[in-house]
């Protein structure tokens, strides 16, 4: 994050203003807009510029905080709603599932203050671990979702969420998707409205979730569920866009928009609200068409209902339930469905492009994490970070991915199984480690699990862009915090084999390793090292490649590095290598393995 | 022309750390000034880890879909090469214009290969079959050009002033979006690289720069005879140190049960010999023999 974007000095644009926007920027904008006055949530791709932009908004209306996890974050906004302040949270929709738990309880509950999630659902797996469906959450808790479908929606929508949270009693969902996410549009700003002031509210049996309380919450759960089905019918979340009559097409958010781009002219039922689904509008608009067709990314939950309801539609037998829409695949849908040609390949170009994965920086401290556990040869249980690349090539030393924190528990199970004759490793990033990887860490030691837990502590949540969290001493507005001591946490936890390592130590890296393998029981080994993008860049002298002694043996390449390419020259029918000194940090991992010599600061290289 | 393709499409594309994004939003800006409907859509994530990354600009009377549909686009600005070559099968067929950078930025992942006399992996078409195949198309040095005016980073805003010429907009309204995006210190250096472009791009609808021609073509070619690796291991010398196990590039050498090395994935291995230099026993010797190729 630009500390330009820290400072949150700066008053808002008045309303009336027009400036495009990203969708998550004009999420944060209708969440400033409906008074709200405390956020959280934990960064995740793609909702985690929501807060950053938050945080551009005045201290003064509204706090808003990294949280640790995204359950946290549900339960400080959750704090906030019964103080009777307006309060959100936001997060990606595999943090829902770690959420989900205080959700459920919270829907029985119902607010004080109006409570708006934002679930930013990520078709395609841009940069996460599945696909899964936010809008079933919100069935599954029986609140409304909300979908937008562009930046002027996004901010419309999130502030009549917090209206309608406080006028039916239960949090409210805007869910958004990458493409929403990350779109830029123009959108017209409003006012910061005031919401009425409201205190805690005594009521215990509201309050407080005993089987008593609860039995009776759910019968108030199940009336505001059909009360919302009935008024969403008149809402103008929404709409009918009248056409051509032949066909009825039912949709909601992005492919929307991809809807409108392929017939313009057709009749569309617009949904705003795709749970609970507003019956009577519906009947109405399929009974004014020949035939419905529903448009809807990823699971069919208003097709379902739709044919739950007796009314004939069709929609996934013409569109894809995995992967992302775009404008392409809808009209293959709707070529499909007999509505509009199919689309004609015209394409002139059959070369198959070139492959560039992404990969870790150059001067990653994470790289030498891993070309250790490589050469130790242990197994790897993975966890969610930008380490997650480890699993390719060249260091292809991680053998588990499941979840966030997921590691040290997986590392257990492989250790108790008994059938593992390898040593069992477990790697988390120090963000990881905080957000779910001290409970397990926990379990592991009174549990006596016999694994070494690795905690890649680079001092930042990098994947997502560099957010601080509680490792990094400082809080989402850049004021200064306490810092996690992951070395005195550990050895409060229990753990008896503890050790610090610098990340550009190859040898001592290895020997530590090594040392916390053999050892029986939980061992712990942190490695200490800045990410080289946040939250400063770093860049340190570069280093080069003397070309008459390098042999080519290409062991600098089994790093990875983005700025170690082939030469011109060669070895013995290999390339030598050389060093691109705009993107070298001056790590020296590569001068470290090169058994040659050859490699050294780039400006004592030039004297000799 | 049906009422849908009157939105105009941009798509501008490169390498993370490039600056396309740059490139989207003075473009999106420009076209809010003027009075159009914008959308301009991005995916981050894992761009900053050296992927590709690219933005979707369109704009008209009326934009819906954030994303360009394939076969749509038309101006596709690339800030590298095969960045461009990847997306090139979303210009329009008739009357797309291609403009790119000749800059190349090999990926590690395009050097992987350990075979004998083994080049890059990287896109090996050349500006001439591709500027033969688009209706207008500019492969420049814009990056060569940005380097020359003391900022190679200037490249993006060179590649504006070549996207200049193509799109309908005053020449003053882009250099007032330029100079409020970029930073105050380097609005002049930016001013000139957009000039540059312009200039550049004005001098024809077909135009390849002199060191952009031939991008892939420059390599002298050199013949690597095959030769046969020998990999000898002197058991009785070796004391189990696990030196040339854990230094092997490829990884090709193990321990034995009798912790002794020995050659455990012949086929990896390159020759290189590294394990032969560092044994401290010297007890691995490595010879490599050219072998006689059959005649063709």
């Amino acid at each position: 994050m630009t500390h330009a974007l820290r400072q949150g000095a700066d008053e808002p644009l008045g309303a009336g203003q027009s400036r495009p926007m990203t969708g998550n920027e004009a999420i944060a904008r209708g969440v400033w807009e409906a008074g709200a006055r405390v956020a959280a949530a934990y960064p995740g791709t793609p909702s985690t510029e929501i807060l950053e932009s938050l945080a551009a908004y005045p201290a003064a209306d509204i706090h808003a905080q990294w949280s640790t996890n995204e359950k946290t974050a549900m339960d400080v906004a959750i704090g906030a709603s019964f103080a009777g302040a307006r309060a959100f949270t936001a997060m990606k929709h595999v943090g829902m599932n770690v959420a989900a738990d205080a959700l459920m309880s919270f829907s029985y509950i119902g607010v004080n203050g109006g409570l708006v999630v934002a679930v930013c659902d990520d078709p395609g797996i841009h940069s996460s671990q599945n696909e899964q469906d936010s809008r079933i959450y919100a069935r599954f808790a029986q609140v409304p979702v909300l979908e937008p479908s562009d930046g002027q929606e996004a901010l419309e929508f999130t502030r009549t969420a917090f209206d309608l949270s406080e006028e039916y009693d239960c949090p409210v969902f805007v869910r958004s998707t990458t493409r929403l996410s990350h779109t830029r549009s123009a959108v017209t700003l409003g006012a910061r409205q005031t919401p009425a002031a409201r205190v805690f509210e005594d009521n215990p049996r509201k309050n407080v979730m005993i089987p008593a309380h609860a039995r009776m919450r759910h019968g108030h759960v199940l009336a505001r569920e059909a009360r919302l089905r009935e008024a969403l019918s008149d809402s103008p979340l929404n709409r009918v866009e009248p056409g051509d009559a032949r066909v009825g097409i039912i949709t909601s958010g992005i492919p929307y928009t991809y809807v409108k781009e392929c017939l313009p002219d057709v009749s569309v039922l617009k949904l705003g609200v795709t749970w609970p689904l507003p019956d009577r509008l519906i009947r109405e608009f399929c009974e004014g068409v020949e035939r419905v067709i529903v448009v809807e990314e990823l699971e069919p939950l208003i097709e379902d209902a739709l044919k739950a309801m007796g009314i004939a539609c069709d929609g996934k037998a013409f569109f894809p339930r995995e992967g992302e829409f775009s404008p392409e695949i809808v009209h293959d849908g709707l070529a499909k469905a007999g509505l509009m040609p199919a689309r004609v390949h015209a394409a002139p170009f059959e070369f198959a492009p070139m492959v560039r994965p992404p990969v870790l920086c150059a001067g990653c401290p994470h790289v030498a994490c891993f070309m250790a556990l490589g050469a130790l040869d242990a197994r790897v249980a993975g966890d969610i970070g930008c380490y997650t690349l480890a699993v390719v090539e060249p260091l292809k030393s991680m053998d588990t991915c499941v979840s966030m924190g997921s590691s040290i528990a997986n590392a257990i199970g492989m250790a108790k199984a008994g059938t593992e004759t390898r040593p069992i490793v477990a790697t988390i990033g120090d963000s990881t480690f905080l957000h779910s990887g001290i409970p397990p860490l926990i379990d592991a030691i009174y549990n006596d699990a016999d694994i070494t837990v690795f905690i890649l502590d680079n001092h930042i949540t990098a994947m997502t862009g560099g957010q601080d969290h509680p490792g990094t001493g400082r809080t989402l507005r850049g004021d200064p915090a306490p810092r996690v001591d992951f070395f005195a946490l550990v050895k409060a936890l229990g753990v008896r084999w503890v050790q610090k390592v610098d990340s550009y130590d190859t040898a001592s890296m290895q020997r530590q390793l090594r040392e916390a393998v053999a050892h029986k029981g939980v061992s712990v080994v942190i490695s200490d090292r800045p990410c080289v993008l946040d939250p400063v860049r770093i860049k340190g002298p570069a280093m080069a490649v003397d070309q008459d002694s390098c042999i080519a043996c290409q062991a600098c390449m089994n790093l990875g590095c983005p700025a170690i390419t082939w030469a011109e020259g060669w070895h013995e029918g290999r390339h030598k290598v050389k060093i691109d000194p705009e993107a070298c940090i001056g790590c020296s991992l590569c001068a470290q393995l090169c058994a040659s010599h050859s490699i050294k600061p780039a400006d004592i290289a030039e004297q000799v | 022309m049906d009422k849908r393709n009157r939105t105009t499409n941009v798509l501008i594309v490169g390498v993370g750390g490039q600056g396309v994004i740059m490139v989207s939003k003075v473009l999106a800006q420009l076209c809010q000034e003027a009075g159009h409907d914008v959308k301009q859509s991005e995916v981050h994530g894992m761009a900053k880890r050296g992927g590709g990354v690219f933005s979707h600009v369109r704009f008209g009377a009326k934009v819906w879909s954030p994303t360009i549909p394939e076969g749509e686009v038309d101006i596709l600005v690339a800030l590298e090469w095969a960045e461009g070559l990847r997306w090139i099968r979303h210009l329009k067929p008739e009357t797309g214009t291609f403009i790119a950078d000749c800059q190349k930025i090999v990926p590690p992942f395009a050097c992987r290969s350990r075979k004998r006399g083994a080049e890059p992996a990287y896109a090996p078409q050349t500006p001439e079959e591709i500027i033969d195949q688009v209706h207008a198309g500019y492969v420049m040095d814009a990056t060569g050009l940005a380097a020359n005016l003391g900022n190679a980073r200037a490249a993006n805003t060179v590649l504006l002033g070549a996207l200049s010429t193509a799109l309908d907009f005053p020449e003053e309204a882009w250099a007032q979006v330029i100079a409020a995006t970029v930073p105050p210190k380097s609005v002049q250096i930016n001013a000139r690289a957009f000039a540059e472009g312009r200039a550049w791009a004005l001098g024809g609808t077909k135009r390849i720069d002199v060191t952009a021609s031939g991008l892939q073509k420059s390599r002298a070619e050199v013949h690597h005879p095959q030769v046969e690796t020998v990999v000898e291991i002197t058991a009785d010398w070796c004391k189990g140190c696990d030196i040339c196990v854990k230094s092997c590039p490829e990884r090709c050498l193990r321990l034995n049960d009798q912790l002794k090395a020995e050659l455990a994935l012949p086929d990896l291995c390159t020759g290189c010999q590294l394990c032969s230099w560092l044994c401290p026993d010297m007890a691995i010797s490595v010879t490599n023999t050219p072998v006689q190729e059959a005649a063709s």
